[in-house]
């Protein structure tokens, strides 16, 4: 959790436009912060409580506090590739004021004591962290971690991130006692029977340069297993990590037809490149799962724009420079994300592909708040917690991964122009990010 | 001279030969000009004092030999590193095996290394010429040189040739290569072999392939075939029956007559009789493999004397 050791002030975020999706809200609105929760939120100049700050927000998009369903701050054990502390700094500058951490560190988040030493305010967080625990010991997908343990210390979610859970039986099983839990199971998709040395997707790049590919099946067949699953266990809840296919999105739609409760997220780098844009062996454009082909990212820019994805969520993955300066199949998967999703976001989704601002919006916040049940976030509605993000959506500049605030640099977008720019992020009322 | 370790350098040093699919044409005609004016037995000291590393990540009998022939017979010092017995072997990172070369005064390297793209990630980070002496299952530029090299020492020009290419196409950086040199000089080929190894997509590599299951199909009006080894060493759990392999696509004598009368059977070795291959058509009058062997010499002097600016 934040540091609160300053009690926060009430501050009037004045002469913005706010977009709540889930408020219905989008317009102009102030809205005034005390005690760390949203006092009042009312038309301009029309706030009735006095304030000891205002915050000057014309011309800019005042919105919920973006939640990112997906990121990897790889402590403990791995200090040297981000830190709590500066993954949150990241995240604050990306306009995010809570982060949902996976536990593929070292050692795997799998207890109730981890989870906890995650929290702590030690790890001196600029923002929320929700953590998710490892569904099985250590992940290695044999035998399930103490789901309620894991949640009562604050676990939002179980998975084995970085690796699926692939055996029927266990997947089964971690389904039916997150039912019994209502906690989601969160998979990474990947049938790596089907994967095994590979390092990009399958298709006329892999084969040129020689690399071995993953088969888009690889993801589909996973999803499409656990959707049913999802369909059969009651109160059951799946939700897919990074999206990244054309077949994978139907078996996500088959159930939510079926008003299962099946959730997916989709990364800002498979709504922008293209398999063939890891150029001569860019190690920067490898992640997991790798980029797609040209169809699959039109699957994705229609699943986004229809409803049919849930949140948008970074995968922000940060890796030390020895660690991707290495032969391309050598190097380690991910790249860090969580400064440029709401540029990229706008910047693609909204300027070129027309998806409105308040769909955006709501794939940063309501989207998000819901797949995880985290209550008093996700809208600026009238007692809810102070989390706001704003943004100015004309603002262009140009990305540079030197200027990050993340321990590492992997990062496919650096130099990158993009429009849409956070200006400011607010952390329970307090502001954690400010734009020069 | 203090070289910075790791400086980024985003293009390859002049001279580097790191894969056909993005030279120039003049470049690739100008080699193989170069190459026919080369001649071991008489050869000029052309990179006298010139010291070229051998860096070997991967086996090798043929590119290894003829590489330090080639550099020997123009004067040059070479040194051979391979991964077992070097620091390679104690964790040793490529780029800082490179700039450990280059500090010992390394003015080019020859690397052969099993994962594709090695060389390229060299060469952005060295200020000396990097030679792709074979990148995983990526490319191998110098083979595909001494084969055009050979195709022309037997055909009158590429223009119009049918050449067919049989065999595990999926692992061969050799295939890569030469389709991506051959296509451009109007040569169309048809690659040939089970869908384990000539996927669909093969056909995408470049303008003017085209993919058939059927050997007697790839065959028919055949200038030039090339045969490959079933790489075994880069199936990764993949299965195959060899058996089946040799019943539907060894090349035998009886096969090899559908081709043309004058058709030429290349393969970049190593061969293994009995398997791709029959022991008779290895041997056979029309077997150039040797002929292949051979004319990598000159082929590597030239690739070597233009890496160094010496190419006169």
């Amino acid at each position: 959790m934040p540091n609160d050791k300053s009690k926060p002030r009430a501050l009037l975020i004045k002469g913005g436009h706010v977009i709540d999706p889930a408020a219905k809200t989008n317009g102009p609105m102030d809205v005034l912060l005390r005690d760390g929760r949203v006092a009042e939120i009312a038309p301009p100049n029309k706030v009735r409580g006095s304030a000891d700050e205002k915050f000057d927000a014309r011309g800019l998009i005042v919105a919920p506090g973006f939640i990112d369903l997906h990121v990897h701050l790889r402590e403990p054990g791995q200090g040297y590739k981000e830190t709590i502390a500066s993954g949150t700094a990241a995240a604050a500058v990306g306009g995010f004021t809570s982060v949902c951490t996976m536990p593929n560190t070292s050692p795997v988040v799998d207890t109730d004591d981890w989870v906890a030493w995650l929290r702590h305010a030690d790890r001196e967080a600029v923002v929320n962290v929700f953590p998710i625990g490892a569904a099985t010991r250590g992940s290695r997908g044999t035998a399930l971690t103490d789901f309620a343990a894991l949640q009562r210390a604050g676990a939002v979610a179980v998975t084995d991130d970085g690796k699926p859970i692939l055996d029927d039986e266990i997947m089964r099983a971690a389904m039916r006692l997150g039912a019994e839990l209502n906690l989601p199971v969160v998979q990474h998709a990947e049938d790596t029977r089907l994967t095994e040395a590979c390092s990009m997707h399958e298709g006329a790049t892999s084969f040129r340069l020689g690399l071995r590919g993953m088969p888009a099946a690889a993801e589909a067949n996973i999803v499409d297993r656990d959707v049913t699953l999802a369909q059969h266990i009651r109160e059951s809840r799946l939700h897919v990590a990074h999206l990244s296919t054309s077949d994978a999105l139907k078996a996500v739609r088959r159930g939510k037809r079926a008003k299962a409760r099946v959730t997916c997220e989709v990364a800002p780098h498979h709504f922008t490149l293209l398999d063939e844009d890891v150029g001569e062996y860019n190690t920067n454009f490898k992640m997991n799962p790798p980029l797609r082909s040209a169809a699959d990212r039109e699957a994705i820019l229609v699943a986004l724009a229809d409803g049919t994805v849930d949140a948008i969520a970074t995968d922000h993955a940060p890796h030390a420079t020895h660690e991707k300066q290495v032969e391309f199949e050598h190097a380690s998967f991910g790249i860090t994300g969580l400064e440029t999703a709401l540029a990229l976001a706008i910047t693609q989704l909204h300027r070129e592909h027309k998806i409105p601002l308040t769909r955006i919006v709501e794939l940063f916040t309501a989207g998000p708040a819901r797949v995880f049940d985290l209550p008093g976030r996700g809208s600026l509605a009238r007692g809810n917690i102070a989390d706001v993000t704003i943004f100015d959506p004309k603002k262009r500049w140009t990305f540079e991964a030197a200027k990050s605030r993340s321990l590492s640099h992997n990062t496919p977008f650096d130099g990158w122009q993009f429009t849409g720019k956070v200006v400011a992020t607010i952390v329970g009322g307090r502001v954690v990010y400010r734009a020069d | 001279m203090i070289h910075r370790l790791h400086s980024v350098m985003n293009k390859p040093a002049r001279g580097s030969l790191l894969g056909i699919e993005h030279m120039e044409d003049k470049e690739i005609l100008g080699l193989l000009k170069l190459a026919r004016r080369m001649n071991p037995l008489k050869a000029r000291p052309l990179l006298r004092n010139k010291r070229i590393m051998l860096l070997f990540y991967e086996a090798s009998t043929r590119t290894r030999s003829s590489f330090e022939i080639a550099a020997k017979s123009l004067g040059a010092i070479t040194t051979l590193v391979q991964s077992s017995g070097s620091s390679i072997e104690k964790g040793e990172s490529l780029l800082d095996t490179g700039s450990t070369l280059r500090a010992v005064g390394a003015d080019a390297i020859v690397i052969r290394h099993p994962a594709a793209g090695a060389p390229h990630l060299m060469a952005k980070h060295l200020d000396i010429p990097v030679i792709n002496a074979g990148d995983g299952m990526h490319e191998h530029p110098s083979q595909a040189l001494l084969d055009a090299f050979t195709i022309l020492k037997h055909k009158k020009s590429f223009k119009g040739l049918q050449v067919a290419i049989i065999g595990d196409i999926l692992h061969s950086r050799v295939t890569r290569s030469n389709c991506h040199l051959l296509t451009r000089f109007g040569v169309k080929i048809t690659l040939c072999g089970p869908p384990e190894f000539v996927p669909e997509v093969a056909a995408t590599l470049a303008p003017g392939l085209r993919v058939t299951r059927h050997i007697e199909d790839a065959l028919r009006g055949a200038d030039v075939i090339m045969l490959l080894r079933l790489q075994k060493e880069r199936l990764v759990g993949q299965k195959i029956r060899v058996q089946d392999y040799i019943a539907r696509y060894q090349m035998t004598a009886q096969r090899l007559k559908l081709a043309r009368r004058d058709a030429i059977v290349m393969h970049p070795g190593p061969i293994i009789r009995g398997l791709e291959l029959t022991a008779e058509v290895a041997d056979g009058p029309q077997s150039v493999i040797i002929d292949e062997v051979h004319n990598g010499v000159p082929t590597r002097m030239a690739i070597l004397a233009h890496a160094l600016g010496k190419a006169k």
